[in-house]
């Protein structure tokens, strides 16, 4: 039980009034941008970023994950109380959610939604605990070529896996992966795409993209929608939080599915979304009573908060151990460790151990006191839909400014943000996916180190990605992955053939 | 016990209209942003062929990686070109109506305006113009809360960044009078 003595350790690091009080304010922003319509997850990390550039990396990385769970978690108000999704994956907990606060029995949806957000991510930090320090362990044998398949394989995920049209993943992730090498190459020293222009010497800002690819895009899609919305608030009393947690041992073989889902999802890329729906679908097929899901059955809370909570958390396993995000907002984290100087991948848990389980003790610890801060603090979180967007929309765009400008110090990424933020307006509307974008961008210039390290290492010999079983296997992995929408169809189809003889006999 | 509060109700008196006259299909969009990323690739092309996409003996030349993505983008940007043009799809989707671009034009043009401030008056003194104006004359909010909440927030980045974690904002005139 190695992993349980750091773990303590960890906690150790945390217990300090300074990393207390970060957690607080981070759950309370984090919160607050939940809440807010147009702002989430990603979008919240990648703002408030900026405020912890002068603080120590743990400090920093415990106030960014609990700004993480804090948005998780309030997310899951605007969808109950307004059935305004405040993200993607909130979407399937209006389904029953909306209709029990309509119902007057907002108390215990709401109470149902943060309970099962809280098993979700307890369920995916436990694996993170037992797993993360293995698979980091394992990895430290990696060399290049073996750490070039595990980026091929989780490109080739993004486009075979995704549900977009792989054209438009492929454009997403090639273009993130070009910006990605603007500016000195880091192998060469050559100047790369800056077609002698200064300002790109630096090459393109991950953050800086994302500020305005997830802040200012979200703004402008805000502003063209209808903002009327209605509601009630609701308090939440002790007496229905006891009376939900003595149901909640009735549930345990939805809240236990739904955390697999969740886990499973999140470790591989695209996560959270697909987990949420499918862990609602899943509870709905095997429930006894089908007809009551989306009249307000709080079972439909519970099966896709969890999922979605759990795949939330899981994402961060392998930024973690490898260094490979699992979602937009864990690129976003790992965009952060770089800020403060941390190279991410299976070294963070040799050289940073106090870094690492600190943030894994406080994924605990944050989940726990977020739980208590949701549950006792609702009825002011929703009243702040009662401020005008008029107020807030330009408030998120300087808070967007100050961010993409703290960065660098540079003017320019103002400007670049502002690009970025047309850009991922049109994107968004067009069905480019972002996520693969991000992705690309973030991993881009260690993926071609990668490439370029393994064939220097094999003297230019493209075998040197089969030289072994390990890499073989991932490398081969990959490009099934990469031609699964054409292999699939083709398995299925020999499956027939296979089918059809014995078919035929019993006919 | 379960007690059903105060209702919250917020209005959109100028939400844009659902029967809009369109400005923009989906379709032209796909088409412009196609050709976009098609020359944007020729671009990258280009360059990355001058710097040296062959290989030396030890390993790829520093163009090479970037100039074989830029083909894949250039052939997904083709296929998504050729996909637009080729298949006809019915009704025609909407990318924008006139009532949407006007709401988008609402906030995208103060904000292009509050990058072009910045430059001049500092990040602060732009702020402050940009959320007192959007408040007033887009939301339509009191003149006096207008000034005061854009005053208020103004004040409490600077005491957060520039005083308190020493994240240094481009600054005007009028910081430099108070000897910033």
């Amino acid at each position: 039980m190695e992993a349980f003595g750091l773990l303590l350790h960890g906690f150790t690091v945390l217990l300090t009034w300074k990393t207390l009080a970060v957690m607080m304010v981070g759950l309370v922003l984090g919160i607050f941008v939940g809440v807010l319509p147009g702002l989430g997850g990603p979008n919240g990390v990648a703002i408030l970023l900026p405020l912890t550039f002068t603080m120590d990396p743990t400090s920093a990385i415990v106030m960014l994950s609990c700004i993480y769970w804090g948005a998780l978690f309030g997310g899951a108000i605007t969808s109950i109380l307004f059935n305004i999704p405040g993200e993607a994956w909130s979407v399937a907990t209006t389904f029953d959610g909306y209709p029990m606060a309509q119902q007057g029995k907002a108390p215990e949806a709401l109470t149902a939604a943060f309970t099962s957000s809280f098993i979700g991510s307890l369920a995916a930090v436990l694996l993170i605990t037992f797993l993360a320090p293995g698979i980091a362990a394992f990895a430290l044998q990696f060399g290049p070529p073996e750490f070039f398949a595990v980026y091929l394989l989780t490109f080739c995920s993004f486009v075979g896996l995704g549900r977009e049209d792989k054209h438009k993943t492929i454009i997403s992730m090639t273009l993130g992966l070009l910006l990605a090498g603007i500016g000195m190459d880091t192998v060469s020293g050559t100047l790369r795409m800056t077609f002698g222009w200064n300002e790109l010497l630096r090459g393109i800002n991950f953050l800086v993209a994302v500020i305005g690819l997830f802040g200012i895009s979200e703004i402008l899609l805000t502003m063209e929608e209808r903002l009327a919305l209605r509601g009630h608030t609701a308090s939440i009393s002790l007496g229905v939080v006891l009376r939900v947690w003595k149901d909640l041992p009735r549930y345990w073989v939805t809240l236990l599915r739904s955390s697999a889902i969740g886990c499973w999802l999140g470790i591989t890329p695209g996560g959270a979304i697909a987990a949420s729906f499918m862990g609602y679908n899943l509870a709905k097929r095997f429930s006894k009573d089908k007809e009551s899901f989306g009249k307000g059955r709080i079972e439909g809370v519970f099966a896709p908060e969890t999922a979605a909570h759990a795949s939330g958390t899981s994402a961060l396993l392998p930024m973690l151990a490898l260094g490979i995000p699992g979602s937009g907002t864990a690129a976003i984290l790992l965009g952060g460790l770089m800020v403060w100087g941390l190279n991410p991948g299976p070294l963070l848990f040799v050289e940073h151990k106090d870094f690492v389980w600190g943030l894994i003790a406080s994924m605990y610890l944050g989940n726990v006191v977020g739980l208590a801060l949701v549950l006792t603090t609702v009825p002011i979180f929703a009243a702040v839909l009662r401020v005008p967007l008029a107020a807030i929309a330009p408030m998120i765009v300087v808070s967007c400014a100050i961010g993409a400008y703290a960065i660098q110090n540079a003017i320019f990424d103002i400007w670049l943000m502002l690009l970025f933020g047309v850009v991922g307006y049109v994107f968004k509307k067009i069905g480019i996916p972002l996520a693969p974008f991000t992705l690309a961008l973030v991993l881009g210039s260690r993926a071609e180190d990668a490439f370029r390290l393994a064939m220097i290492g094999a003297g230019g010999d493209l075998r040197v990605f089969w030289s072994n079983g390990l890499v073989g296997s991932i490398t081969t992995l990959a490009l099934i992955l990469l031609f699964w929408p054409l292999l699939g169809p083709l398995f299925e189809r020999a499956a027939r053939l296979w089918r059809l003889p014995r078919g035929s006999r019993a006919a | 016990m379960a007690t059903p509060d105060a209702e919250i109700i917020v209005d959109d008196p100028t939400a844009p209209a659902d029967n809009s006259p369109p400005v923009l299909l989906t379709r032209t969009v796909d088409v412009i942003t196609s050709l976009l990323l098609l020359g944007l690739a020729a671009l990258f092309c280009f360059d990355n062929w001058r710097t040296g996409i062959a290989w030396e003996t030890d390993g790829p030349q520093p163009g090479y990686f970037p100039f074989y993505l830029g083909v894949i983008l250039a052939g997904a940007s083709l296929y998504g070109l050729a996909n637009c043009l080729l298949t006809r799809t019915s009704p025609a989707h909407i990318f924008l109506t006139r009532d949407q671009l006007r709401r988008v034009l609402q906030v995208f043009v103060p904000t292009l305006l509050f990058c072009l401030l910045t430059q001049w008056l500092g990040l602060y003194v732009a702020s402050f113009l940009l959320i007192a104006g959007f408040m007033r004359l887009i939301g339509r909010i009191a003149l006096w809360k207008s000034l005061l909440t854009a005053f208020l927030f103004a004040i409490v980045m600077f005491v957060t960044f520039d005083v308190a974690f020493d994240v240094i904002m481009p600054k005007g005139p009028l910081e430099a009078a108070f000897g910033y």
